[in-house]
């Protein structure tokens, strides 16, 4: 756009009165500011010297002690101990260099921390002290107090730092705690002060950081008279931060070590829930991880050989693992059918070994068929074709209202991490999902807890507490808030016939007890203790046409990752339900032989209170059983104090 | 104004350049980043690590940076105004998926070899374009409701950007740039007193919004604005940092304790005692005549700016130089009003003096521009 010299002389005087008028306001604006600094500097200035003169005084923040956790007999579970550290303030020490290199020479320093600490020194102010090294040994500490004179700007400090005693027991469920990084910070809206303290630590997983608030507790308050080059001459007066509750959770720590321990290196999980008022006994994921190595950050080495490991130790398998359920799903199919009048009391059906639905033909596990069965036969020979034909009959939408009348697609409110939501598919949730609308075929798949089903490991033990009780058991962890009892969850009738549930008690007794049962190899022989229960094997691949005609691979000639998983759930004594109990073995095999018997043993050392007699067992199992027990004797939870000496 | 006519007015030329940069200006920048070193080398309990050798390094980068830019031609850098500002603002929105999370806000986007901060760049790249917007448009339109809509626009993206970021401190000062440019162009009186109205409008609603259903801002923040018009209610707390920071500006007196004296920012008392809150420690050290020295190489800057745009024919340049000037002003006024507790803590540097890569290399950028429009000016 040209202008004309006109225009431009036009706008340019306006500008030039706008800039002046501008410029007149900006220079007003700085007189405003020298005459504040007047005010503040000169006619104020005797006031504000009298001031900082009390600044002197200093206000610190005196970190809580964290509260503790205790299992259900009041073992410690997680404490705070004395942690030592050094550290070195660049103005007091002088030669940084030399002070450091007489330091090593007398206690042991890794050359990493030492070229951390002089790369600290070179960026930091003076004044600041810098860590040398942490989690000192008792007797290194008492060298550098002896050797004061030679070291200055060194000095030993103290602070409380987390321990596990229980070691990789409780990794999963108390998760761990660690320094506050700037990603927590962020996380939260106005953090208090205190997670502003360095290396303060934080809950990050499981209880740890789900109880947070309440473990934390709140910073107390110090003040001290400093000198003017910083250094605290002494403490005026403190008061003392409130710490943080104590908790006690419900699990039974000898239980958990051995569940731990029988579960050994397997990918796998179990729960042992108190059906009367829903306590989570025991709650072990398979393998598992020592948390103290998280709690001062751990080296880059050993999170890789975490993280690396194809059996996901760091996962929490027992909330956060999803399972197509298999044949324990059964049990909730048929309550469908049962509580819909949709079984007659003598209907048998016929199973020829498959059943086509609407033009495909869905197999029954046994290709052979199981010829007319009832409902306690088909559980107990785990049939698949009565299911489909149940669920077929029943329809869906009663199929997953069932399941979440158990417990199964429902969050369960338990303090831990990840806790997943599992999932009782519907029509309508599929056409939300998917937007295709549900074909009978899936019907028949979650008829027998595959296709869409997915339940974890603590679902599956709530499920069985409630076919057990017939009551809405719901899980409880926290026994006890400093000493406050916390209230049982044993839950109000499920309004179910009483006489449908017995009749799956019973379909479940036989499974176990009946000797053409999928279980009867784990059965237990001591007669106030029998459990009832039901296997399942939940294939995680498709068999194709093809493969079935070639003949089914069996599944210890597939690659680990594709095998089969193994579930079982039971519960006991049959009479007077104490124990429900779920157990996972990830890609295991078959429910019978993979996780059975491991939930066999888990119920005896549960009903027992410790390790059974073995004439609880079969009297072919003994021997193998003893050899067993005496092997898992020898396994002790690893107490782990790295690099520490109790002082 | 046609590039012809630049070339006819003969600009001096070659190396010869370096004589007619205003050369006031540029002593007076070196002197103020060098008020910064001494204090980045007193909080740092005497040492050029970790924060006076890295600032230094930075200011020679940035006065070579600011010498080249003011070689170049201003109307090569008007060519520029409208890419300048699109890729600032793609910028802008980078960060906001890709930014590095630093201090709490997303600010920042890694290049590797220094850390940029877009909204930094962004004060600089919208008084460009607003420059030569109201270059382009004939006076006569300056004022018609459309031609003042596509600026506020152009102004607000940006400052809604920034403030998502969240970043209350430099969106503020983009606003206050944006509109003060558009005020320097000559756009009508009613629209500011308008604006001013709405403003004040707002912020009553805001206030009577508390404590009802419909409240408008969170209460932590109902709660920095009660510390701040009253700091001793909370000393401990939010009202802290205003209250430390008046006691260390206080104590100075008139000649200061003296350097490396200061006893207040040493001990601690004040949090980011090198950056946002570097003046005290000058304060403290060097009384009310180290404030006032300073603060007087800041107004000789302005002057020296408005003067130089005063005397340049050419629209955008005039409009680029009093757009820079502001920028810089309010940077240092909204630093300085803060410290003395006569603003909230919004978190501005302080130009040229507090530790800051991104801010001292833009600042020094924006300078370059000026010298440039200065050395190419119509004689």
């Amino acid at each position: 756009m040209k202008k004309t010299r006109a225009e431009t002389d036009f706008s340019h005087r306006r500008i030039s009165r706008r800039a002046a008028l501008l410029g007149g306001a900006q220079l007003l604006f700085i007189g405003g500011l020298a005459a504040r600094m007047r005010f503040l500097q000169v006619e104020q200035a005797d006031q504000f010297r009298l001031l900082a003169e009390e600044n002197r005084i200093n206000v610190r923040l005196i970190p809580p002690s964290r509260g503790e956790v205790f299992d259900r007999n009041g073992v410690r579970l997680a404490q705070n101990a004395p942690s030592y550290r050094i550290v070195i303030v660049r103005e007091d020490a002088g030669d940084t260099d030399a002070v450091l290199e007489r330091l090593s020479r007398i206690i042991p320093l890794d050359p990493e921390d030492i070229a951390r600490t002089k790369e600290e020194l070179r960026r930091s102010p003076s004044f600041l002290p810098i860590t040398i090294a942490e989690d000192v040994r008792w007797q290194d500490i008492s060298r550098v107090s002896v050797n004061a004179p030679a070291l200055p700007g060194v000095t030993p400090e103290v602070g409380l730092s987390r321990v596990y005693p229980q070691g990789s027991d409780f990794a999963h469920v108390l998760g761990y705690v660690g320094p506050v990084s700037d990603y927590d910070l962020q996380k939260i809206e106005d953090p208090e002060p205190v997670l502003r303290i360095p290396r303060f630590q934080i809950g990050k997983v499981g209880v740890e950081t789900k109880l947070e608030p309440l473990l934390r507790g709140k910073a107390g308050a110090k003040r001290v008279e400093v000198n003017a080059a910083g250094r605290v001459m002494r403490e005026l007066d403190r008061r003392e931060g409130i710490p943080g509750s104590d908790v006690q959770l419900t699990i039974d720590a000898k239980l958990q070590g051995y569940v731990q321990a029988r579960l050994d290196q397997e990918s796998a999980s179990a729960v042992v829930l108190d059906c009367d008022t829903g306590d989570v006994v025991a709650c072990a994921s398979a393998p598992t991880f020592d948390p103290n190595l998280f709690v001062r950050g751990i080296s880059v080495k050993d999170y890789n050989t975490l993280t690396n490991n194809k059996y996901r130790p760091l996962a929490s398998k027992t909330v956060q693992g999803l399972y197509p359920p298999g044949s324990t799903f059964k049990m909730i199919t048929a309550m469908a059918a049962l509580e819909a009048g949709l079984i007659g009391p003598d209907e048998t059906v016929y199973c020829p070994g498959h059943l086509t639905v609407s033009g495909r033909r869905f197999h029954c596990w046994k290709r052979g068929g199981h010829g007319w069965v009832d409902l306690q036969t088909s559980l107990k020979r785990s049939c698949d074709v009565y299911y489909y034909d149940l669920a077929i009959k029943v329809g869906i939408e009663k199929v997953s209202e069932m399941a979440k009348r158990f417990g199964l697609g429902v969050k369960h409110d338990v303090p831990m991490s990840a806790v997943a939501q599992g999932l009782a598919p519907n029509m309508a949730w599929k056409q939300q999902t998917y937007g295709q609308s549900w074909r009978v075929g899936d019907t028949v798949n979650v008829s027998i807890g595959q296709g869409f089903m997915l339940a974890s490991p603590m679902q599956l033990a709530v499920m069985t507490a409630r076919l057990a009780t017939g009551r809405a058991v719901e899980p409880r962890l926290i026994k006890s808030i400093d000493g406050v009892e916390q209230p049982e969850r044993g839950g109000e009738s499920l309004g179910m016939n009483e006489n449908n549930l017995r009749k799956m008690r019973r379909a479940m007794d036989v499974t176990v007890n009946d000797r053409r049962g999928t279980a009867y190899g784990s059965r237990i022989i001591d007669e106030g203790m029998r459990m009832a229960g039901k296997t399942g094997t939940s294939q995680v691949r498709n068999i194709t046409a093809a493969e079935r005609r070639a003949g089914v691979i069996r599944n210890e000639d597939l690659p680990w990752e594709r095998r089969d998983h193994a579930l079982f759930v039971n519960f006991a004594p049959i009479d007077r339900p104490k124990y429900a109990i779920s157990v996972v073995v990830e890609h295991g095999g078959g429910g019978s032989k993979a996780a059975a018997p491991i939930a066999r043993d888990i119920t005896l050392q549960a009903l027992y209170g410790g390790e059974p007699p073995l004439e609880a067992y079969p009297t072919k199992d003994r021997e193998r059983i003893e050899e067993q027990q005496e092997r898992l004797r020898g396994v002790q939870p690893q107490a782990s104090f790295v690099g520490r000496d109790q002082a | 104004m046609s590039y012809l006519e630049y070339a006819v007015k003969t600009a001096p030329t070659g190396v010869r350049k370096i004589l007619y940069l205003n050369w006031p200006i540029a002593i007076l920048l070196a002197s103020i980043s060098g008020v910064g070193f001494l204090m980045l080398y007193s909080v740092a309990g005497g040492s050029f690590s970790p924060w006076a050798e890295p600032q230094m390094k930075r200011f020679a980068v940035g006065f070579v940076l600011m010498i080249s830019v003011a070689m170049v031609p201003i109307w090569f850098w008007r060519s520029l105004a409208g890419i300048a500002y699109l890729v600032t603002l793609a910028l802008l929105v980078a960060v906001e998926f890709f930014g590095v999370v630093g201090m709490g806000a997303q600010r920042w986007i890694d290049l590797g070899f220094m850390r940029l901060q877009p909204s930094e760049l962004m004060k600089i790249t919208l008084v460009m374009f607003l420059a030569a917007y109201y270059d382009w448009l004939p006076a006569k339109r300056t004022s018609h409701p459309f031609w003042v809509l596509l600026p506020v626009i152009v102004i607000l993206i940006p400052t809604a950007l920034v403030l998502r970021q969240p970043d209350l401190g430099t969106s503020i000062l983009l606003l206050a740039a944006g509109g003060g440019l558009m005020f320097l162009a000559g756009v009508h009186w009613a629209y500011f007193a308008a604006v001013l109205a709405s403003a004040i409008g707002l912020v009553t609603t805001v206030f009577k919004s508390r404590g009802t259903e419909w409240q408008l801002i969170k209460d932590y923040q109902f709660r920095r604005i009660d510390t701040f018009l009253d700091p001793s209610t909370d000393p401990l707390g939010a009202g802290y940092h205003i209250t430390q920071s008046k006691i260390a500006l206080g104590s100075g007196g008139w000649t200061g304790r003296g350097f490396m004296q200061g006893t207040q920012t040493r001990l601690n008392f004040l949090p980011e005692k090198h950056t946002d809150f570097i003046f005290t420690t000058l304060a403290e050290e060097f009384g009310f005549l180290g404030s006032m020295s300073l603060l007087g190489l800041y107004a000789l800057i302005i002057v020296f700016c408005i003067w130089s745009a005063l005397i340049n024919k050419d629209r955008f340049s005039s409009l680029l130089i009093l757009g820079i000037a502001l920028n810089f002003f309010l940077f240092f006024a909204v630093n300085m009003s803060m410290v003395m507790g006569l603003a909230p803590v919004v978190g501005v540097p302080l130009p040229l003096v507090s530790f800051g890569g991104s801010a001292m290399l833009v600042l020094m950028l924006a300078f370059g521009l000026m010298q440039s429009a200065h050395v190419h000016r119509l004689r």
